[in-house]
């Protein structure tokens, strides 16, 4: 590649406690490309990825964003460097409605800290249209949603703020087929707009057919990459990485 | 996944969104018009006096101030078990600072004492928020030994005396004898109260129409005002029409009602409007999710602590000046009246759920419910017998409320 790649990952190292849950670990993300993070549990995957998004800071290695040494000590950091995180159970705030999660923490506000309702709903409505996103009532409570409703809220909350980076960690585990196609089809259109997207599964079946490349890693380390186009899932399968 | 039906909206409904209530909220109204017209009934007539309803108010405004604060402390899944020693603690240190230190009679001590007292109160909600936040312990751990520590602190600065009397300005304070505003106050903050309600409606309009959300309709907002409307209109009726016992002359709304007011309105735009409040309600519900969304928890835990700690400063203020003395045992056992009014206001203790009007509410229940019975002769320990039962009794319909709701 010519020009530098999105997230470049050299020599990321951390243990806890003696154990090397992430181990030497070099890996790119381009622009526009969807990367899917394969690996068993305890794998070390999601260690990387909390890592990137600010959750622990690395022992050792470094990240690169766009080519420049980033240092990020806190998911404040990572978020405004454009790097979002959508984890498994969505972490979203069930007692708040649907405006206030996408706005939890970014709150649209008066200089004095009050919040303006009414613009956030109206944001939260815009944004959501733009990706085509559909949902019933943007006043209802998260606990009253769908799985599909919350991951759209999750991840219209992603990439309201000018997201370079996303990362979902298992995105389609626990929805229909149906819901799983239209997340699908929304991973596809924002890697077409320029996003790089870490999708990270410990079954290949969630992540084959929508990834550009796949990373395998196991006991910490990555134990290879492939393009996605190169093979057939049964091949990286026989090849007894996942 | 449950699919919500979208049912026409009953006329019901249109007066609960009308008043911003929930059906939570006209329950306990009702639950508490029950209870009034019962004592009335069982006090042949004494329970729904002005002279009644006029000292209900004054004695609510001291638990209902520190309920403000307790909810949002339970909202953040935490607990103030100190809130009553502190109230003791605050109120013999402002009496001491006003009798030993600060000359008694001069026209600057009744705010410099204030000011103090409040100052006082924050520091100890920040200690203890800090202990929790960053020091890691439970905050039932360091409440409890603030409870201990404040309490026994109040009988140690002052070696157990009662300090009194108190700066004659600093005592209006706790709405005695003088301590309401009168009459044509009265009307002037009832009409005044009015125009504001009228102002938030049509600014909610504006706002609505500007972003294009969603518009109320014009009934909903014709009876948000009717109804706040005469709600004031009765209560400042209500205050004005008890007279002060010698003179005759109406004694109007009591400044401590006035400040719990102020107080009630200050949090619940905190609570609802302020981004402050907002993080705390997700903070409640989900300890990770708000630290994941960039919330620095500790720091807003700490705030809330803080922010108790105000409230108590302030209630302190009211309690000690209507005493007009500051005594070591003052506020005992006050934290169990502020946290059950919390509860019985539907404050959830597992975090994320509560309204400050529901802690006022709440208050205001268990404050009916303990002046009735007096008034009835019933004995005290009979009284907190009824109260205790009262408040596992609205826990429990609370939570099956709720269920109800889930699903």
């Amino acid at each position: 590649m010519s020009t530098a790649p999105l997230v470049a990952f050299s020599g990321i190292s951390k243990t806890f406690g003696g154990v090397h849950a992430v181990e030497n670990v070099s890996l790119d993300l381009n622009p526009g490309e969807v990367l899917g993070l394969l690996g068993h549990n305890g794998a070390g995957k999601s260690t990387l990825i909390k890592i990137l998004s600010g959750v622990y800071p690395p022992d050792a290695g470094e990240i690169r964003l766009s080519g420049s040494p980033v240092n990020i000590r806190s998911t404040r950091d990572a978020k405004a460097l454009g790097i979002e995180t959508i984890y498994q159970n969505l972490a979203l705030s069930e007692n708040l409605d649907s405006v206030a999660n996408l706005f939890l923490g970014r709150e649209i506000t008066n200089r004095f800290g009050f919040m303006d309702d009414e613009a956030m709903e109206e944001a939260s409505r815009t944004s959501l249209d733009r990706m085509k996103l559909r949902l019933p009532s943007l006043s209802k409570l998260v606990a009253s949603l769908s799985g599909g409703q919350r991951q759209a809220v999750a991840i219209a909350r992603a990439v309201h703020f000018n997201a370079r980076v996303l990362i979902m960690d298992e995105p389609t585990a626990a929805l229909g087929p149906e819901e799983t196609a239209k997340v699908g089809a929304l991973i596809r259109e924002l890697a077409s707009q320029g996003l790089g997207i870490i999708l990270i599964s410990h079954d290949i079946h969630d992540v084959f057919d929508l990834a550009d490349r796949l990373a395998v890693m196991r006991h910490g380390k990555v134990v290879g990459t492939t393009r996605t186009a190169d093979v057939s899932k049964d091949e990286e399968i026989g090849r007894g990485h996942v | 996944m449950a699919v919500a039906t979208v049912r026409p909206r009953s006329f019901s409904d249109n007066i609960a969104q009308a008043a911003g209530l929930d059906a939570r909220l006209l329950a306990m109204l009702g639950i508490l018009v029950l209870i009034w017209l019962g004592f009335d009934f069982l006090t042949s007539g004494i329970f729904l006096t002005a002279r009644n309803l006029f000292n209900l108010s004054l004695q609510v405004s001291v638990v209902g101030i520190m309920a403000c604060g307790m909810v949002l402390v339970i909202v953040a899944r935490q607990i103030d078990l100190s809130v009553g020693s502190q109230l003791g603690f605050i109120g013999v240190f402002g009496a001491l600072l006003q009798t030993e230190i600060l000359p008694i009679a001069d026209p600057n001590t009744w705010w410099l004492a204030c000011i103090a007292m409040i100052v006082v109160g924050t520091i100890i909600g920040v200690v203890q928020g800090v202990l929790v936040a960053y020091a890691g312990i439970p905050s039932f751990v360091v409440t409890l030994g603030g409870l201990l520590f404040f309490r026994n602190a109040a009988y140690q600065i002052n070696e157990g005396r009662t300090i009194s009397p108190l700066n004659e300005t600093f005592q209006l304070l706790g709405g005695g004898i003088n301590g309401s505003i009168g009459a044509t106050w009265s009307w002037v903050f009832g009409i005044a109260a009015i125009a504001g309600v009228v102002l938030v409606v049509l600014r909610g309009r504006q706002r609505r129409r500007g972003h294009g959300v969603a518009q109320r309709t014009p009934l909903t907002d014709a009876i948000t005002i009717g109804v706040w409307s005469a709600l004031i209109i009765a209560f400042v009726m209500t205050m004005n029409a008890y007279q002060q016992p010698k003179t005759g002359i109406a004694m109007g709304i009591p400044i401590p009602v006035l400040i719990l007011i102020g107080v009630a309105l200050a949090m619940s735009v905190i609570a609802k409007k302020h981004r402050f409040g907002r993080h705390v309600f997700a903070m409640g519900g989900s300890p990770e999710s708000a630290e994941l969304a960039g919330i620095d928890t500790r720091l807003l835990t700490v705030k809330v602590l803080a922010l108790m700690g105000f409230l108590c400063g302030l209630a302190s203020i009211v309690i000690t000046a209507r005493l007009n003395a500051g005594a070591s045992a003052t506020g005992t056992m006050t934290e169990l009246n502020v946290i059950a009014a919390a509860v019985i206001g539907g404050t959830s203790l597992a975090g994320g759920i509560g309204t400050i009007y529901g802690g006022i509410l709440g208050a205001l229940i268990m404050q009916s419910l303990e002046s009735g019975m007096i008034l009835m002769g019933v004995p005290t320990p009979m009284q907190k017998m009824v109260l205790a039962v009262v408040l596992v009794l609205a826990v429990w319909i609370d939570m099956a409320y709720r269920r109800r709701q889930a699903t």
